[in-house]
């Protein structure tokens, strides 16, 4: 250990710092296509996880359609209908949301946040994006394979994923999903290894880890989830590849197919379920701890406040992580378990409430006086905390068996993960996007654009999601593709279904303003300057904006206080730059809570 | 599901102790403007902890396929396959080519450029040889009707050793590299990194294989057993 004098007059020369050697693109193509600066392959997986949302959002259009006006949209058949639901589950959850936090925001915010030049180990950086992008290609063109895509659902539950009944299940569809999504976790791999030792190893002089945004805390934690997770889902595709292809009988029981026995026998669907899942809640959580990083970021930034708790925030990532790694069984329920075992995990559920709430209740703590600038990142971050509780509520209800069971096939469990995993950390992308374009660009998104995207995207959710509880109560089962008229199926359902619908049109329609303003922006945005937002963290402190390659120029950043010193009495502006050495806070006690 | 979960009680603790010793009690907020004490910046070459990382990644990998082997080998129609013998002369081929990569490693740091020459060749020969031996053991046994389809017991033998062989085969890219810069090179130090990471692949690839011999003999039935009461 050693003693740095961190006053005035005693500031670390920075060229006590070590310095890296940096790989120096020389033609265009190294610079901007097989580039091995991060900020380039962020804004790559950036890109091509956008570009994934919109088909995986044009799929749900076509699900919401049959839905809403069920019959009227001929090409729309059960087959289809199932497809596009798998597609869109897994899309969404894995080659978007992953992508994006981590690949995307991962890739441009830790060196950038950390002081570093770059990721610790470039190359294999490079290759993880592109490795993605074959992923993405794979999938992809299962839309154009014979027989199409699978239709399995997102959590490919055996037998069914690899029968004949099943669309994609004896043709191509299953084959390349499986094989896209080991492509995807061997190139996730390179770049988690990235991402993890990066922080651990390649951090500015004085950034301590306590001294750490929790943005980088959150993606930090969750890559490190991811790499220990992603290898559960990998086992499983082995061996359902397996079944599907050699004939083996991991998952397949004892089955009749079209009136004729298969020649398998004795395999466990069971054992899928586990290995699925154990990937599978994981993966909540490492979607859920970059959000929840990066929106302690822009609540402590636009309400001028430290964040509260900084300590607190910090233990509850970890523990939600570590938790988030016992709770896997809480998904199968109606799997036929031991009823001990689902008490068990019923427990474990609950538990995670506790560091969940720690982290609401901090944010809230944060906002508490604070000077709350209603910019739009803010809106946004606000619009989480909300949604967040509202899924985290329902979550308390089918965490425990007895109200999870009756519920588990209706569409109140779409309605609960769409609000918890699916609005909740896209309003935190938005917001984060719409935070960190200057600093990407040298331009800010326009405002207006931004506030109608905002409350459209936010009012609409809710007006898609709300009545689905409604309709999940009522007893209508989520999976079919034609409800027709049961009994218990009130004429109120297809009004309420239909509607539905066209409000998911509409927000659905105005992602396309927002993709407008990305690109409108970049030329006609008003210029931002370095920093726009007054920001403490080391990435709105670069010489240049954007960064260039090797971020820093000259010298390395030095690191003299926390990122959160907002408002600090004495001071001369409402922030103190983690860089900026001197300047004595007068009364610590009375500024944080 | 109890090894994975064994596995990464371990991996927990080595997190708990590392986090332990970084200063998660403390109060950033009010550390600034006085004398802080930052810990010596770490002399660990990035690669070391990448590489470690990495090995906790492939040690998920396993322990969830070991998982996977538990839960399939309680059900009925399981019919645990004959190990063939060529195996044990494997294991001490792949014992070989780890004891050769760690003189290799000692030979690097006393800067003993032929004994390291010697002992990266001879590292990647018997591991050419192990991973021959593996393909034998496989022909053996589909000679003898042991089909990859017929029995899962079957199907999980391919598939262990397949996935290690896998990454031997991987760690080999990398031993081959070392190997093309050791007859390149005429000083070991520009080498050493580079030997001391293939080594720590090598040992741990060891360590799973001796795990995975335990497992397909049998010899941890008792243990998984165990395991199996204290999950139930």
């Amino acid at each position: 250990m050693v003693d740095v004098p961190l006053g005035p007059a005693g500031a670390v020369a920075p060229a006590d710092v070590e310095d890296v050697e940096l790989y120096h693109p020389h033609s265009w193509v190294t610079k901007y296509v097989f580039s091995q600066d991060a900020k380039v392959i962020a804004i790559q997986y950036s890109f091509v996880a956008l570009s994934v949302g919109l088909i995986a959002l044009v799929l749900s259009w076509l699900m919401r359609l049959q839905l809403g006006f069920p019959g009227v949209f001929s090409f729309i058949d059960a087959n289809a209908y199932y497809q596009f639901i798998t597609m869109h589950g897994m899309m969404m959850v894995v080659y978007v949301l992953t992508a994006l936090f981590l690949g995307g925001f991962g890739n441009y915010l830790i060196p950038l946040m950390v002081g570093a030049r770059d990721m610790v180990f470039p190359y294999v950086n490079m290759l993880s994006f592109w490795i993605y992008l074959l992923a993405v290609l794979v999938l992809v063109a299962s839309f154009f394979a014979p027989g199409g895509p699978t239709g399995a659902g997102w959590t490919l539950y055996p037998p069914q994923a690899i029968l004949s009944g099943t669309p994609g299940g004896q043709e191509w569809g299953i084959i390349l999903m499986l094989a896209s999504l080991m492509i995807f976790i061997i190139g996730f791999t390179m770049g988690g290894l990235n991402y993890v030792v990066t922080v651990l190893q390649a951090r500015a002089r004085g950034m301590t880890l306590m001294r750490m945004p929790l943005t980088v805390w959150g993606i930090f934690t969750a890559s490190f989830m991811a790499l220990l997770a992603f290898p559960a889902l990998f086992v499983g595709a082995v061996m359902m590849l397996f079944d599907r292809l050699f004939g083996t009988s991991f998952f397949m029981p004892a089955i009749v197919e079209m009136g004729q026995p298969l020649e398998r026998n004795g395999g466990s669907p069971l054992l899928f379920q586990h290995l699925f899942w154990f990937f599978g809640h994981p993966e909540v959580y490492i979607v859920a701890l970059p959000a929840f990083g990066i929106v302690s970021d822009l609540i402590s930034t636009h309400a001028r406040r430290n964040i509260f708790g900084y300590r607190m925030m910090v233990w509850a990532l970890l523990a939600i992580g570590a938790l988030s790694f016992v709770v896997w069984a809480h998904h199968m329920y109606v799997s036929g378990m031991n009823p001990y075992f689902g008490f068990f995990f019923a427990t474990t559920t609950l538990i995670i409430a506790i560091p969940t709430a720690i982290k609401v209740y901090n944010w809230i703590l944060t906002l508490w006086r604070g000077n709350i600038h209603l910019t739009v990142p803010m809106l946004f971050a606000l619009a989480f905390i909300v949604t967040f509780v509202n899924g985290g509520l329902t979550g308390l209800f089918l965490g425990n068996v007895v109200v999870d069971v009756p519920l588990s096939d209706t569409m109140f469990v779409v309605a609960h993960f769409h609000m918890v995993m699916g609005v909740a950390p896209i309003l935190v992308i938005f917001g984060a996007i719409y935070h960190w374009y200057p600093k990407v660009t040298g331009r800010m998104l326009n405002d207006t654009l931004g506030k109608l995207h905002f409350w459209v995207t936010f009012l609409g959710a809710y007006l898609i999601f709300f009545p689905m509880h409604y309709l999940g109560l009522m007893g209508i089962p989520r999976r079919y593709h034609d409800i027709a008229d049961m009994s218990f199926v009130t004429p109120s359902v297809h009004t309420l279904n239909a509607f539905i619908t066209i409000v998911a049109l509409v927000v659905g329609a105005t992602q396309l303003v927002f993709v407008f303003n990305l690109f409108w922006s970049l030329r006609h945005g008003t210029p931002s300057g370095g920093n726009p937002w007054r920001a403490t963290t080391l990435e709105w402190q670069t010489p240049e904006t954007p960064p260039p390659h090797g971020n820093w120029g000259k010298e390395l950043p030095v690191v003299y206080r926390w990122a959160y010193d907002y408002s600090v009495p004495g001071a001369d502006q409402d922030f103190l730059p983690q860089n900026q050495p001197g300047l004595t806070r007068t009364a610590p006690g009375s500024v944080h809570g | 599901m109890a090894n994975i979960l064994l596995f990464l009680s371990i991996l927990a603790l080595i997190a708990g102790w590392w986090l332990s010793r970084q200063g998660l009690a403390s109060k950033p907020w009010l550390e600034q403007g006085t004398t802080v004490t930052l810990p010596e910046a770490s002399t660990t070459p990035p690669s070391k902890v990448g590489l470690g990382v990495f090995l906790a990644v492939a040690g998920s990998l396993f322990a969830l396929f070991i998982s996977a082997y538990a839960m399939r080998m309680q059900l009925p129609d399981w019919r645990t396959l004959p190990v063939p013998g060529i195996l044990w002369l494997n294991t001490v081929m792949l014992l070989l080519s780890s004891l050769a990569l760690h003189g290799a490693r000692n030979a690097a740091r006393r800067g003993e450029m032929p004994a390291l020459r010697i002992g990266l060749l001879a590292a990647g020969i018997s591991a050419l040889a192990f991973l021959s031996g593996q393909l034998l053991a496989w022909r053996q046994l589909t000679a003898e009707g042991y089909l990859l389809a017929s029995n899962p017991a079957n199907a999980f033998f391919y598939v262990l050793t397949g996935v290690h062989g896998l990454h031997l085969l991987g760690g080999l890219v990398a031993l081959g590299r070392t190997i093309a810069k050791a007859w390149r090179e005429t000083a070991t130090e520009p080498l050493r990194l580079s030997v001391e990471l293939c080594a720590t692949y090598w040992h741990f690839l060891f360590l799973v294989w001796l795990v995975f011999l335990s497992v397909l003999t049998g010899w941890a039935g008792e243990l998984i057993d165990i395991c199996r009461q204290v999950l139930t």
